[in-house]
């Protein structure tokens, strides 16, 4: 049987220490305080692409950010009460996003090549490496 | 990043460790999205309070105000999730209201203006065109790039203050040329009427274009919009859009014409808004069979002007029993309400005025919607309309004459 070969998606900026994780896959951009319950980690705005799943340890791959200056403590906030994902991936982002991921010390990044849906699915776990600025599906879900 | 000689020193703790943290977490941020160096800043606006910063970000704040730290640059603060008045009778959470006014202590011992609204540009500071500022919550943020020609980043609250204990930013974004051209081009073919009118044009516009890099050029305004109009389309594109900039040629300081709005560029498309797309967002709405029972002006604070609408709109009316109307302003345009007897119609009516907050931020708003049953929330603002169904409200968005008969009499038909 012929191996599948893992995709490798290059990203265009970064920050942050290399992080593993399960993959959450949102085909809907994100805001903390728009669409997060921030005492639980779930997505709790009814009709998001992820309502219901939990961002806890997940790296959350997003195509954009959404409005909301008051990501940049609501980061450190979840990060203090350990729901935080392990590495927010958007398509494009805005400042606010990564201040606030900086500021919490959580793994961002921005702009992808190739697209990764499709490629890379809820469940997989993957790697996030800032300094190579590349994410890497380690192995499908399971 | 080049560093002068200051900001080295500043990264070698020379200022102390507070301003050595905040310069590492602004050289960072810069380093993401390539700024060359840092700019100084005249004026900073931070959002900080304990819904959105939480324990953590308290003790935070705690530990900076300990160290000493004075911002260095005019401070002021966004809007709260407490009138200190209202916390009983809103059934807010006292041991919170209590880490409130910490925060709102400590903010002071740190040199910052608690001035508790997300109004600055009308009510405090005006900054000039090319002025760099360092602005915290969205509508402040696009309102100082677009209407007054000014140069701000969104700047979160930890970016904002840090901000304020170094009085610079890093150079990038809306602070560049490059990013303050426009992009794409707006053809308005409708009369816009309301404030409601125009957060709805935000909304379309906005939710199509998700991206803060992305800068509209509005054409095709078939009369100058006054502050208040410009207010509300700049709060609704950056909730539905994160947009921080937009240009409205003939309006705006760097678009007097439609060339230099779009700085020699060819826009990527060209979108035109009708009177039908404005009534298809109206009819979008659905009240799900549950009351009309909540009435809320708020995001952004109401202007002294709003406040006048409102009164007249309100004047010899009572809000319909069993319903609530609640309105938010700053601490100076609610005391100037009253002075004008502004307030007193309005507050004769039934309805609320909270001062220093802002609806979707105040603390418990969740359990409070859970503990009085609302379902819908009428507004004739489209960024409170987007922003507060994280709380699970069904909003409802309504021009604001169409927002005090729903108030009145409970029913929208």
């Amino acid at each position: 049987m012929k191996r599948e070969r893992l995709p490798v998606i290059k990203v265009a900026r970064a920050f942050g220490p290399v992080v593993e994780g399960e993959a959450l896959v949102s085909t809907e951009g994100f805001s903390p305080r728009y669409d997060l319950d921030r005492w639980t980690g779930l997505i709790s705005r009814p009709g998001h692409a992820i309502f219901g799943h939990n961002i806890r340890d997940k790296i959350l791959f997003t195509p954009s950010a959404k409005g909301g200056i008051a990501a940049g403590w609501a980061f450190y906030d979840i990060r203090g009460k350990g729901i935080a994902p392990k590495a927010f991936v958007f398509g494009v982002t805005n400042p606010v996003m990564v201040q606030g991921a900086v500021f919490a010390g959580i793994t961002i990044t921005e702009g992808w090549t190739p697209v990764p849906f499709g490629l890379v699915r809820t469940g997989d776990i993957v790697r996030v490496d800032p300094r190579k600025k590349t994410i890497t599906v380690v192995r499908r879900a399971a | 990043m080049r560093l002068t000689a200051e900001e080295q020193r500043m990264l070698r703790g020379e200022r102390g460790e507070a301003v050595k943290e905040a310069l590492e977490l602004q050289l960072a941020v810069g380093k993401f999205f390539g700024a060359k160096r840092f700019v100084p800043v005249t004026n900073v606006h931070m959002m900080g309070d304990i819904e959105v910063m939480g324990d953590t970000g308290k003790g935070f704040l705690d530990r900076v105000a300990k160290m000493g730290a004075k911002c260095v640059r005019p401070t002021t603060t966004n809007a709260r999730c407490f009138d200190f008045e209202f916390v009983g009778k809103l059934g807010q959470d006292a041991t919170e209201a209590d880490k409130e006014r910490a925060i709102i202590d400590r903010l002071r011992q740190m040199d910052v203006v608690t001035a508790d609204t997300c109004i600055n540009y009308q009510t405090l500071y005006q900054p000039h065109v090319g002025e760099h500022v360092a602005w915290g919550d969205t509508g402040t943020v696009i309102y100082a790039n677009s209407v007054f020609g000014a140069r701000s980043n969104f700047e979160a609250g930890p970016a904002a203050l840090a901000a304020g204990l170094t009085g610079r930013v890093p150079e990038y974004g809306f602070h560049l040329d490059e990013h303050r051209r426009g992009t794409f081009r707006v053809e308005l073919k409708a009369d816009l009427d309301d404030l409601a009118d125009w957060g709805a044009i935000g909304k379309i516009v906005g939710e199509a274009h998700q991206d803060y890099f992305a800068v509209p050029v509005f054409t095709g305004m078939r009369r100058t919009p006054t502050a208040d109009e410009l207010k509300h389309l700049g709060a609704s594109l950056a909730s539905y859009g994160s947009m921080g900039m937009f240009h409205m040629v003939g309006v705006t300081p760097e678009a007097p014409t439609l060339k230099a709005a779009f700085g020699g560029r060819k826009p990527r498309e060209t979108v035109t808004i009708t009177r039908r797309d404005l009534d298809r967002v109206y009819a979008g709405y659905d009240t799900g069979g549950n009351p009309l029972n909540l009435v809320v002006f708020s995001g952004p604070q109401q202007s002294l002007f709003e406040m006048k609408t409102l009164a007249d709109l309100l004047d010899g009316k009572r809000v319909k029993d069993g319903s609530h109307v609640f309105i938010t302003t700053s601490h100076g345009v609610k005391s100037a309400a009253r002075e004008l007897g502004y307030l007193q119609k309005i507050e004769a009516s039934g309805a609320i005025v909270l001062e220093g907050v802002c609806f979707y931020i105040l603390q418990n708003i969740a359990q409070i919607r859970a503990q009085r049953g609302w379902v819908n929330l009428v507004t004739n603002s489209a960024k409170l309309a987007n922003i507060i169904r994280a709380h699970k409200f069904n909003t409802i968005l309504r021009r604001t004459a169409d927002c005090v008969r729903i108030a009145v009499t409970g029913s929208d038909a």
